[in-house]
């Protein structure tokens, strides 16, 4: 990969979105403290990002923001890829009953369309960050388990494999050794695109309220927070969502570089259902 | 055909009974006692008794499970805690807005994303080509519940050419279909760039110039039909991700649709309403992926052959 703008760019905005997350904790940031002189204050002097309805410092609540994005990010993706992958894995490679109850449950599951049962799961559940990570977990894996289902009924009678099986090879070892490392990049440029659907499921969560709660910040309730107040200060609204706006984009333009460099075309819908 | 319908059609009401059951099973997945949280813990015990009796949750969970069907069967869903009537009644009021959303959703897509992708697929590798698909690329990126308050702003507040919020007059229909065609006119007009560009590549595409058609009719004619197929699929395919959409995009122009009545149910916890909105939401989406399927045969024959055997 050549280090052109358009992929410099997205790696700066990633790696500092990560930095920000990971390192928040140990900056000098003061997201809520309130500050009653600053009452939405626009961008200057001490604050570059301005003040909120409340005075509290947006740049500092940012950060903290960026954290929990990343966080519910982090955990969701390697949740969803794990318990996905294993089960689709498994389910496909043995075959039989298993197999066919395991495609009628992910088609349950795809059956509900996109971000909706999180939201439903969310509200059930009650709203903080351990529930949100439940929620679009739920809804994730399904994504995970087609795609590796598909990686496998396409592997699974290429010569090594069976080779391997006919030397008497366990099905755990031929699945971690013989299927896997094949299945990888499918499975890397799936999980690149998954971060940045969980972005905006998590903001989007937020945003109605069912994701962190006051006084815990996130974009999405940032900016729930901030249209309330848009003819007067809507810095309150930009802020939050140009930092959406440029993690998803970043995530999505490697995301694609990503896919035409390792080669993968999209996964025909009759391959999976086959 | 008659035995690939019927497999699709086996096949969707097997995803809809599980789909009923998951929605069935939400409730259960509350934590603590889904009575106590629904009426607060200042409700008297008789009350408490009358809902959990008015729920069913006093009988066997597969007891549950059996009226609950039942009830569907009826189309009775319930009643609503907040609203005090019948959960069908809310959802018969609702759903002529979040057609009507929908609906002009669509047509803008369609309109909007199939110029597009055509033009950057044949200007390929030109500067409309890169607009186009730039375009796309932040379409795909921007959240709706951005956009959406974004658009209210210039268009509503400053410009003042739109309603801000609400269904009031034609006029009230276009920032929340602009906010959720967005993401949808993105990925077709990908789709439609990327469909076209193998079908221009044809050999009977050559024939049709060589034998002096007008390039427009050579284009659309020849061209956009068989580029569409795969664009059907995915709109299919893409409608779930609208009415999820719509949730959002509802909330954010509150738009009297089904999509806010599921927010609005969950902040008042009325579980009934959230469940039947759940169930319906899925539901239509299951049965268009259907006629989808369906239509899609209909067309090529190549599937219904495949897929038949």
């Amino acid at each position: 990969m050549r280090w052109r703008l358009s992929v410099l760019v997205p790696v700066l905005v990633l790696a500092g979105w990560a930095l920000l997350s990971v390192f928040a904790q140990h900056l000098p940031l003061q997201p809520d403290h309130i500050n009653l002189e600053s009452l939405l204050l626009p961008p200057g002097g001490d604050a570059l990002l301005g003040y909120d309805d409340l005075g509290r410092n947006i740049g500092d609540r940012m950060i903290v923001g960026a954290r929990t994005s990343f966080l519910v990010a982090v955990w969701v993706v390697s949740l969803s890829l794990l318990v996905g992958t294993l089960l689709g894995t498994a389910t496909a490679y043995h075959g039989g009953w298993w197999d066919r109850v395991a495609v009628l449950f992910v088609d349950v599951f795809l059956a509900f369309p996109g971000i909706l049962l999180a939201i439903a799961l969310a509200g059930l559940l009650g709203p903080g960050i351990s529930n949100v990570v439940i929620a679009l977990t739920i809804v994730g894996w399904v994504g995970y388990a087609r795609l590796s289902r598909a990686q496998v009924l396409s592997l699974k009678h290429r010569e090594h494999v069976q080779a391997a099986e006919a030397l008497g090879t366990s099905k755990w070892r031929i699945i971690r050794k013989h299927l896997l490392p094949l299945m990888l990049a499918p499975l890397i440029v799936e999980a690149t695109f998954g971060i940045a659907a969980v972005v905006i499921a998590e903001a989007g969560l937020s945003f109605l309220g069912l994701g962190v709660q006051p006084p815990g910040a996130s974009w999405g309730a940032m900016i729930r927070d901030g249209t309330r107040y848009m003819l007067v200060a809507p810095h309150m609204v930009v802020a939050p969502g140009v930092a959406i706006f440029a993690v998803v984009l970043s995530v999505n333009l490697l995301g694609d570089r990503l896919r035409d460099k390792l080669d993968i075309r999209m996964m025909s819908e009759e391959k999976n259902r086959s | 055909m008659l035995t690939f319908i019927l497999q699709r059609l086996l096949g969707a009401l097997l995803v809809i009974f599980g789909v009923v059951s998951i929605v069935f099973l939400l409730i259960h997945m509350i934590p603590g006692d889904p009575v106590e949280i629904m009426l607060g813990e200042s409700a008297s015990t008789t009350d408490r008794e009358a809902l959990r009796v008015a729920l069913g949750l006093d009988l066997p969970v597969w007891q549950q499970f059996q009226q609950y069907l039942t009830g569907l069967l009826h189309f009775d869903m319930g009643n609503s805690i907040h609203f005090r009537r019948p959960v069908s009644d809310l959802l018969v009021e609702r759903l002529p807005a979040t057609g009507l959303l929908t609906a002009v959703t669509l047509l803008m897509t369609l309109l909007l994303a199939l110029p597009l992708g055509i033009i950057a697929a044949v200007r390929r590798d030109t500067g409309w080509d890169a607009g186009a698909m730039t375009f796309s690329m932040l379409g795909i990126s921007i959240p709706n519940f951005w956009l959406g308050p974004v658009l209210i702003l210039v268009f509503s507040l400053w410009l003042g050419w739109f309603p801000v919020s609400g269904r009031s007059g034609f006029g009230s229909v276009i920032l929340p279909a602009l906010t959720l065609s967005t993401g949808l006119i993105a990925v077709l007009s990908r789709m439609v760039r990327s469909s076209m560009l193998e079908v221009l590549g044809e050999d009977y595409m050559r024939t049709a110039r060589a034998k002096g058609l007008p390039p427009q009719r050579v284009i659309l004619h020849h061209g956009l039909r068989n580029a569409l197929l795969p664009v059907i699929t995915l709109l299919g395919l893409q409608l779930g991700a609208l009415l999820a959409g719509a949730v959002i995009t509802e909330t954010v122009f509150s738009w009297p649709g089904v999509g806010l009545l599921t927010i609005e149910s969950i902040q008042s916890r009325d579980y009934p309403v959230v469940q039947a909105c759940v169930l319906l939401i899925s539901v239509t989406y299951v049965l268009v992926s259907l006629l989808t399927d369906l239509a899609y045969a209909w067309i090529d024959p190549r599937i219904r052959l495949g897929g038949g055997q």
